[in-house]
């Protein structure tokens, strides 16, 4: 597929900023400037100060004398960075891959995004108007090559569109500055008199590598698409990522429905051809304030069945803030796993919790109540009752040991022990009654003791020495004494459950 | 004459029992619940698994007695391998002691919720699931309403459902099926042994539809459920009502 770039330049990236957030700064020259050996050297000055001759690079104090009413500010390091963090997570509406060209630059792979906005001239003069709308001086060209984009951006002088294949006539014209050289390199070109690219393009390359070195020759090859040129996309590119832009803005929740329906429709259609399951799924809508809304789902298991995971989304329309409109919608599913098509089949009715129906009543559960409502018990290798259980990690796991049945558990366990009082007779006996809210149990018949020991190496405290017990009524309860025998200042005893 | 007559009104009462959704039972496939002579009780003489079941048990005591007798239905109910899902506020179920009663722990999720209606939301979107085994739900209270809706959901989906209701005070009626309280009883251990025995209960059958209500004491042992006691005259109660 034939690659489209396109570059943005920003040309007064920092006082554009200044002067949308501060808009009485807009008619008044201004800088800003760091401090430097002693000076202070200007960053950036914005419109009316640069039509007065004042540069980036010149003395704050040499520009105050030339214009006497000049407002220095102080630079902010790494803001301008931010700001095109920023602006970039907000060109993402146009495309998907963007990424920071340092110092006052976008660059954007716009292959196969155009079309969307009726072609490439109409795409560029979306993203100019709406940035210059912003406030942003910009300017932006569309070429196959980054070298290119970035030089027609900069210096080119008829069109922003380079048509396929008319980089390398585009880039004649343009000075060699446009090529991103060094400063030495263009100071040596430019006593030499080469002051277009079309100059010294035919020269052969052994002279121009002798001569202005290696670099004049990779950025000359990377403008021509000799080279290619890597960029580091500000969002990783997402392996299965569906995107839906709106040619009007949604705001009613149906309006969400369809756009949901269409992502699951052709995200599914993918997953199912590359026999591969979603585990979750996250839809973000880029609102037309600029705000992101985002929501998220988790499967218990693979799936690609989009009515399903239509279900899921669906619990969470109404968490969606639409405000004035979305204007694009993305799908992500950042987990993927293998499915194999036919044991789907298999499992369709097959009980347990291998069962399809089962997992997607889970998801459902999860969806409105949350994953951390739902709980699935295996067998730990802790004698300690309240860590005898572990929680599963997932639906698949199976037990690593078996249950134990050797030693009498209780059917209900209280989350915490609760005191009581007893009167034992001898010490490790069980006790004859035991008092607990209020009410007095006489003890029939008792089983134990059987003795716990703290796990040291987790937690410090007394061991536990328990008691099966059965009163007079037949109700069976888990009682224990902390720690040994206390002789006549008593001890704690506690109930721990009730016996079926 | 008159025998031709009850044989129209025993088919009679046949069909109404199937559009109730109680079904014969499958040739061959005798005592499904392990219950026993407590499965006479019930319409056709087989315990209902389509159905839900509602327990009645205030004291914590009661709620453990009813949670092991439900495991040991449940034991039964999972024997093909199904899952089951607890459903509750403020659970104490211990998974552990459930293997005593023949049920693998691991293949209960136990779903705990903050707020009441949440539980039964959640045990409605459960009951319609074919591919469970049983849902066990702990509310405090259930109205006629609600319950209606566990009973059509389950019509459709032949899952059995449990409730267990905490709060017994006004006892509205239900749609379930059957009404039962399980109280402990003192073990009996042979020859005076000292210790505590296997866990024996007070079996209340309070309400069943079409069925006929009794009590027995049972004890659960070896992996299955023990009758005690010969019932008092529940056959004959049985006979009289298909009678007249």
């Amino acid at each position: 597929m034939q690659k489209r770039f396109v570059t943005i330049w920003f040309r007064h990236l920092l006082t554009d900023w200044m002067t949308i957030r501060q808009s009485d700064l807009k008619d008044i020259p201004f800088v800003f400037a760091v401090p430097d050996h002693g000076r202070l050297i200007i960053t950036a000055a914005n419109t009316p100060a640069e039509a007065q001759g004042i540069t980036a690079g010149m003395v704050a104090a040499d520009a105050k004398a030339i214009v006497p009413g000049l407002k220095v500010i102080d630079d902010i390091p790494g803001q301008n960075l931010k700001l095109l963090k920023a602006l970039g997570l907000w060109c993402i509406r146009y495309s998907p891959i963007i990424a920071i060209d340092q110092p006052d630059g976008l660059i954007m792979d716009v292959s196969g995004c155009t079309h969307l906005w009726g072609g490439e001239r109409g795409y560029i003069k979306e993203v100019v108007n709406r940035l210059r709308g912003k406030g942003y001086d910009v300017r932006a060209a569309i070429a196959d090559t980054i070298g290119t984009a970035w030089a027609i951006a900069r210096f080119g002088q008829v069109t922003p569109v380079i048509e396929p294949g008319g980089h390398t006539n585009a880039l004649l014209p343009l000075p060699p500055a446009g090529l991103r050289l060094e400063p030495v390199v263009l100071e040596r070109l430019h006593k030499l008199g080469l002051i277009t690219i079309r100059s010294f393009i035919s020269m052969p390359r052994s002279v121009l590598r002798r001569r202005f070195g290696e670099g004049l020759l990779l950025r000359l090859a990377q403008a021509l698409g000799q080279e290619d040129e890597v960029i580091i996309p500000l969002l990783p590119v997402q392996p299965y990522e569906e995107r839906l832009p709106c040619l009007e803005p949604i705001c009613t929740a149906v309006g969400i429905e369809i756009a949901i329906q269409r992502l699951l429709e052709t995200l599914c259609k993918r997953l199912q051809q590359e026999g591969k399951g979603l585990r979750t799924a996250i839809l973000k809508g880029y609102r037309v304030d600029g705000k992101l809304e985002q929501v998220q789902i988790g499967t218990n298991r693979a799936t690609y069945n989009s009515s399903h995971l239509f279900k899921l989304f669906e619990l969470q329309i109404a968490k969606i803030e639409p405000a004035l409109g979305i204007e694009l919608f993305t799908l992500t599913a950042p987990k993927v796993e293998d499915v194999s098509p036919l044991q789907e089949a298999l499992w369709a009715g097959k009980p347990g919790l291998d069962d399809l129906g089962v997992a997607e009543l889970l998801d459902r559960l999860a969806g409105k109540i949350g994953q951390g409502a739902i709980h699935r018990y295996l067998p730990d290798e802790h004698y300690w009752p309240e860590r005898s259980v572990k929680v599963a990690g997932s639906i698949r796991e199976r037990p690593s040991i078996d249950w134990r049945t050797d030693k009498p558990r209780p059917v209900q366990l209280l989350n915490k022990p609760e005191p009581i009082e007893v009167s034992a007779p001898i010490p490790d006996y069980p006790p004859m009654l035991f008092i607990y809210k209020g009410k007095r149990h006489q003890i029939k018949k008792a089983d134990g003791p059987e003795r716990i020991e703290r796990e040291w190496w987790l937690d410090a405290g007394q061991h536990r020495d328990y008691y099966n017990v059965e009163d007079e009524e037949g109700q069976r309860y888990w009682l224990f004494r902390s720690g040994h025998y206390g002789g006549s200042q008593g001890n704690q005893w506690f109930i721990h459950g009730f016996f079926a | 004459m008159v025998d031709a007559k009850k044989d129209i009104i025993s088919q009679l009462q046949k069909d109404i029992l199937l559009w109730e959704g109680f079904k014969p039972p499958p040739p061959g496939a005798a005592g499904l619940a392990g219950l026993g002579p407590v499965e006479g009780a019930f319409p056709n003489g087989v315990f209902p698994a389509g159905a839900v079941h509602e327990f009645l048990s205030t004291e914590p005591e009661h709620a453990a007695a009813a949670g092991g007798f439900i495991n040991g239905l449940l034991s039964a109910l999972m024997q093909q391998g199904g899952a089951c899902l607890w459903i509750s506020q403020s659970r104490t179920l211990f998974p552990p002691a459930l293997k005593t009663f023949g049920v693998e722990p691991d293949r209960i999720i136990f779903i705990d919720l903050k707020k009441e209606k949440d539980v039964l939301w959640a045990t409605e979107e459960a009951l319609k699931c074919e591919g469970l085994a049983a849902v066990v739900a702990e509310v405090r209270e259930i109205s006629f309403t609600e319950s209606r809706r566990l009973q059509l959901a389950v019509e459709q989906s032949r899952v059995t459902g449990f409730i267990l209701r905490g709060v017994t005070r006004k006892l509205s009626t239900t749609a379930c099926v059957a009404r039962w309280k399980i109280t402990p009883l003192p073990s009996e251990l042979e020859a005076d042994m000292p210790g505590v025995g296997h866990p024996r209960w007070n079996v209340e059958l309070l309400k069943v539809r079409n069925g006929s209500p009794g009590v027995w004491k049972m004890e659960w042992a070896a992996g299955q459920f023990n009758m005690i006691a010969e019932p008092v005259a529940e056959e004959m109660l049985h006979e009289e009502r298909w009678a007249g």
